[in-house]
């Protein structure tokens, strides 16, 4: 954090100094882990032993926060009777088939409920999308509000016997085998965060890309999830479990998403072969009850912001203008079809895949095979300019005459030269000021795609297929001599307008019947009352600790989420200590906006057939969720099993001693030759390699190498090793190594260090190599380096499609690696021999 | 005069990210000091120098990563402006040390004559450089930027009076704390250079950071020295005088 957040790292540092204990767990020992009280050195891809075992801890001694977990958790719930576990079957949940590698989840379900409807069949054939994550969206599946429950926890059946049997074997001693932690040290960080958790006290966790980034991602914040439920650390203040985002607005791109699978809001894609129209699809996408419950109010809302008057009851809102899903259309899969020829044009919009997506050589491979490429960028990067200094060029894979690809630069806007929001890793959205006009060329994305939209409608015409685009509303006011789109007006459409274009102020305001438009639901009411509350800087001296008067949270400008969970299920606060949201004897009150229907008293009971909120007690405040319980076990929404189950890396140097499954069999492999693997526990690769990241650099590097200030602080690429390590390959400090996987080689210079130490695993040696990926071929930069992402390779989490690039193996040679035709004869050699 | 202005630089809670030495050099408009992978840790601008006013300098020992941002110590008894023949190097009204770059001639007598290795000349104009504690941003009433863009306040900017009061009480609570090693470096006003404008909290001893563990003012002998050379010119004179007056 201290590394990649220094500004929000400050918090950190100031709570440490107010007496908060701080705990760093990562491969490598960053500056993060020389400012806090213990860092504890992890093998890369071992998360889930280490969490689950911390979870064993509280079950096995009886340490959760026992009111919480049974008010607020579905720890009593009882499980589908046909459940298998993991213990059952040697690290398979039940439902796996093994020829399509996919998991019917059906068996997962609580007692009672029904399986979901057979699939619509495409040629008679079970569509192989089936049981992908896009069937479910980020959010609460189908389950009943009211699941059979067993208050004693003792059922067999029941989530807490279901989970203490399923973490029975993460201990403390595999930790020591697996991750390579101490013993001792897991003990104090067992003792640290159950001490610090409970009625007086709570524990906060926090996560970034070296959690997401595995073929197990998802479940490794699923397994925190899981702790800090049962430790009731949740909707609580100084709990949680916070996501540390890799760029400005990145949560804000996930609410208002450039994923292929969601709509704003969370709100899923709909998709070609499972839903027939609106109806069809409300019906099929989530539950009843619980917030979701409201959906046809969110997506009609949303429907009237696009297309407007065009949106009628009669044309379903004009539901069928949607595009559909088929299948897996992430980022690898795209590319994927770049290589087969299959996908011909394509936007890349300040991102830089050539550098910064896993198997750079199958990113360029597949710009080379592009009919067209609009870029969109600061500089030159790699991603625009691959056609003539590519590596590939180098080594005769590529020709530059040979390729087709017609390139478009845009140039585009910086942040001071436009005017919006950024969205943050609190869910927090404060607006910018446009500084200056940005000069030349230069536009925001705004312009950019509100322009190309305009001149794109003036080249169609009245056909059936053209008009979902000609009925879009499309008309912001435009600004200044660069005819920039007004963004104020785009956050009032996000916000959303009543019939008579009143601003609305809440999304309870939003309506299923079309009277209301919406463009994104959880940002209703940023614009409430036309005052801009996303601009507001009231400083935090003149207002209380919670500070609601500087920017917009979304949902309804709530700092906590689930923050009825801070008080206990009569509506008092657990303690004075940690008072935050509580039952006032009429109403909920407390420094934040409540998250629960302000008037409903904690007796509330719901009536038989209630829907939506009205469903849940008030007793419930994970309100998003069916049952409004936070759910331990997951009975429906993931693809690789109800609870996380620690998997190998797909390479990974060392066998799973817990499971005869080595790795997550529900992950996502690109088998072909532009893809190669390297085997599991393959001795010509014994070496564990994670990526990271540096202060000095941002992501691929094109906003910092470029700027002599920042390439000067980190000038070349680098890789650390442990002396031990050096010693063994023969490193020198300050020297070159070699990095070799089955995809390719680099080089990067040496930095020998004791930070880095080799990792004793049941008596087996195992050395870690940290590499920073931040250098690139060109992007203007004043310094460049090779493409570290080019040695990972594509094999990915089936939940949201994310690589693992955080936990591979390599091999390492010293020197620098061989060029031209002399590097492909050396990636040969590894993988025949 | 103002009040006397510095820095209190708390290396306890530095956390290596160089915003300073950035921020130092956008407002300063002090080039880049070269792309170099020194392989020393994450330092690659090596030291304090005429291009790198502010330099952070990490030191990896066992179990432990120290990190201290550095910078002149605008001393009390100055070398660098007692050496300086055309009055570039003046003392601002904040009672900091600053070189005027129209002025300086680049003599270079400042260089050898700063105990902290901390003035130097640019190779390509021969000038002296080094960080002026933001003159123009004090007169306009701002914080040096290096002050402002640190996340953790590790960088302290205020009159010194207090800075030094408030960096004896951190001391003192991390000593309570257990924190045995913190101490401070160059707020003692009896020191070899009559105490620091700039002084910071170190967590070992100052030679562990590439500090001088006991720095001198360099021209602090040097009125006893002009006298012994006056004497000894004096005590020439008279024998000189005397051979002729002998002879008479």
């Amino acid at each position: 954090m201290a590394e990649c957040h220094p500004v929000g790292y400050q918090w950190v540092m100031e709570a440490r100094e107010r007496g908060a204990k701080v705990f760093h767990i990562d491969p490598r020992f960053s500056r993060t882990s020389a400012t806090v009280d213990r860092y504890l050195a992890i093998r890369a891809g071992t998360d889930i032993v280490l969490l689950g075992a911390l979870i064993n801890h509280v079950l096995s001694n009886g340490l959760d926060f026992r009111e919480y977990v049974l008010a607020y958790t579905n720890a009593a719930t009882l499980v589908n009777r046909d459940f298998r576990d993991t213990e059952d079957l040697d690290g398979l949940f039940s439902g796996f088939d093994e020829e399509t590698g996919r998991y019917d989840p059906s068996t997962w379900a609580y007692e009672g409920d029904v399986p979901e409807e057979e699939e619509l069949t495409e040629g008679g054939k079970r569509h192989a999308e089936a049981a992908g994550s896009d069937s479910y969206g980020a959010r609460g599946a189908g389950a009943s509000a009211t699941p059979p429950e067993d208050p004693t926890l003792t059922d067999p059946r029941c989530v807490y016997q279901i989970l203490k049997r399923h973490y029975s074997r993460y201990t403390p001693e595999m930790v020591e085998e697996l991750c390579g932690i101490p013993r001792e040290q897991f003990d104090e960080l067992a003792e640290a965060i159950t001490a610090n958790s409970g009625r007086e006290r709570t524990t906060a966790w926090v996560y970034s890309v070296g959690w997401t980034q595995h073929s197990v991602g998802v479940q490794y914040i699923r397994a925190a999830s899981i702790l800090q439920l049962l430790l009731g650390n949740m909707g609580r203040p100084g709990g949680g479990i916070m996501a540390l985002r890799g760029h400005a607005s990145i949560q804000g791109s996930t609410d208002i998403p450039t994923l292929f699978n969601l709509l704003p809001g969370y709100i899923a894609m709909p998709h070609a072969h499972r839903h027939d129209g609106l109806d069809h699809y409300l019906e099929r996408e989530g539950a009843d009850t619980g917030w979701w419950g409201n959906r046809r109010a969110y997506v009609v809302s949303l429907l009237k912001a696009w297309w407007g008057d065009a949106a009628t009851e009669a044309n379903d809102y004009c539901f069928d203008y949607l595009p559909r899903l088929t299948g897996d259309h992430g980022h690898y899969a795209t590319v994927m079809g770049q290589i087969d020829g299959t996908v011909k044009g394509y936007f890349v919009v300040g991102e830089n895949p050539a550098v910064g997506s896993a198997n750079g050589k199958a990113q360029r491979l597949g710009l080379a095979n592009l009919d067209w490429l609009v870029v969109r960028d600061l500089v030159l990067v790699e991603t625009a300019t691959f056609w003539k200094d590519a590596p590939e060029i180098e080594t005769g894979e590529l020709r530059t005459e040979e390729i087709g690809t017609e390139v478009f630069f845009m140039p585009a806007a910086s942040h001071v030269e436009k005017e919006g929001t950024f969205t943050n890793t609190q869910r927090l959205l404060q607006w910018r000021e446009k500084a200056l006009d940005p000069p030349g060329d230069c536009r925001s994305d705004l312009w950019f795609y509100y322009h190309l939209g305009k001149r794109v409608r003036q080249r169609l015409g009245d056909d059936e297929i053209d008009r979902p685009v000609m009925e879009l509303t499309w008309d912001y006011p435009e600004i200044g001599a660069q005819r920039d789109p007004d963004a104020g007006a785009v956050l009032r459409e996000i916000n959303g307008t009543a019939a008579d274009g009143r601003l609305l102020a809440s999304l309870r305001e939003l309506k299923p019947d079309g009277s209301t438009s919406c463009g994104c639901w959880i940002y209703c009411g940023v614009y409430a009352d036309g005052v801009n509350m996303a601009a507001r800087r009231k400083p935090h001296t003149e207002q209380g600790p919670v500070a609601l008067e500087w920017g917009w949270a979304w949902p309804a400008n709530r700092r906590i989420l689930y923050n009825r969970a801070s008080a206990d299920p009569q509506g008092r606060p657990w303690s004075e200590r940690k008072k935050y949201v509580y039952w006032d004897g009429t109403r909920w009150t407390g420094p934040d906006v409540p998250d629960f229907e302000e008037d409903k008293a904690p007796g509330y009971r719901p009536p038989e057939g209630a829907k939506a909120e009205h469903a849940l007690a008030g007793t419930d405040p994970f309100i998003m969720q069916s049952d409004g319980r936070g759910w331990l076990y997951v009975p429906s929404g993931l693809s690789d099993g109800p609870l996380p189950t620690h998997y190998e890396p797909h390479e990974s140097p060392v066998r799973n001693a817990l499971y005869g499954q080595q790795s997550n069999p529900a992950r996502r492999t690109v088998d072909r030759p532009e893809n190669p693997y390297n085997p599991a526990l393959s001795p010509r690769f014994p070496y564990v390699y994670t990526t990271s990241r540096l202060t000095e650099h941002h992501t691929t590097g094109a906003m910092s190498r470029p700027l002599p200030y920042l390439a000067e602080l980190q000038p070349e690429a680098f890789c650390e090793v442990s002396r031990e390590m050096a010693e063994e390959i023969g490193l020198d400090n300050g020297g070159w190594a070699t990095i070799v996987t089955t995809r390719t080689a680099i080089e990067l210079r040496v930095l020998v260090t004791g930070r880095v130490r080799p990792l004793r695993l049941n008596g087996k040696v195992v050395h870690q190599i940290v590499m920073p990926y931040h250098w690139g071929y060109s992007s203007g930069g004043v310094v460049t380096g090779d493409v570290v992402n080019d040695l990972p390779s594509i094999v990915l989490d089936p939940n949201v499609y994310i690589q693992e690039s955080k936990a591979g193996t390599c091999d390492v040679l010293p020197g620098r690696r061989p060029r031209g035709r002399a590097l492909l004869d050396l990636i040969e050699r590894y993988r025949d021999g | 005069m103002a009040e006397r202005m510095g820095f209190f630089t708390d290396t306890t809670i530095c956390i290596g990210c160089k915003a300073c030495e950035v921020a130092c050099k956008e407002w300063n408009d002090v080039p880049d000091d070269g792309f170099v992978f020194r392989a020393t840790s994450y330092d690659n601008t090596g030291a304090l120098g005429a291009s790198t006013w502010r330099h952070v300098a990490f030191v990896e020992q066992d179990g432990r990563w120290l990190m201290m941002s550095d910078v002149c110590k605008h001393c009390t008894h100055a070398a660098c402006l007692d050496v300086c023949p055309t009055g570039a190097l003046f003392r601002t009204e904040f009672d900091t040390v600053v070189v005027q770059s129209d002025v300086c001639n680049g003599c270079g007598y400042c260089v050898p004559a700063c105990p902290y290795g901390v003035i130097d000349r640019r190779q390509d104009d021969g000038r002296a450089w080094k960080c002026t504690l933001c003159y123009d941003r004090l007169r306009g009433g701002m914080e040096p930027a290096c002050a402002k863009a640190c996340p953790t306040k590790s960088i302290q900017f205020g009159p010194l009076d207090e800075l030094r009061e408030r960096a004896e009480a951190r001391v003192e609570r991390l000593h309570a704390e257990g924190v045995t090693e913190a101490r401070l470096y160059g707020e003692n006003p009896d020191n070899g250079v009559g105490g620091t404008g700039a002084f910071f909290l170190l967590l070992d001893e100052p030679e562990t950071y590439g500090l001088p563990p006991d720095p001198v003012v360099t021209t602090r002998d040097l009125p006893a020295m002009w006298r012994w050379a006056g004497g000894a010119a004096l005590a020439l004179a008279a024998g000189v005088a005397a051979c002729f007056l002998g002879r008479r």
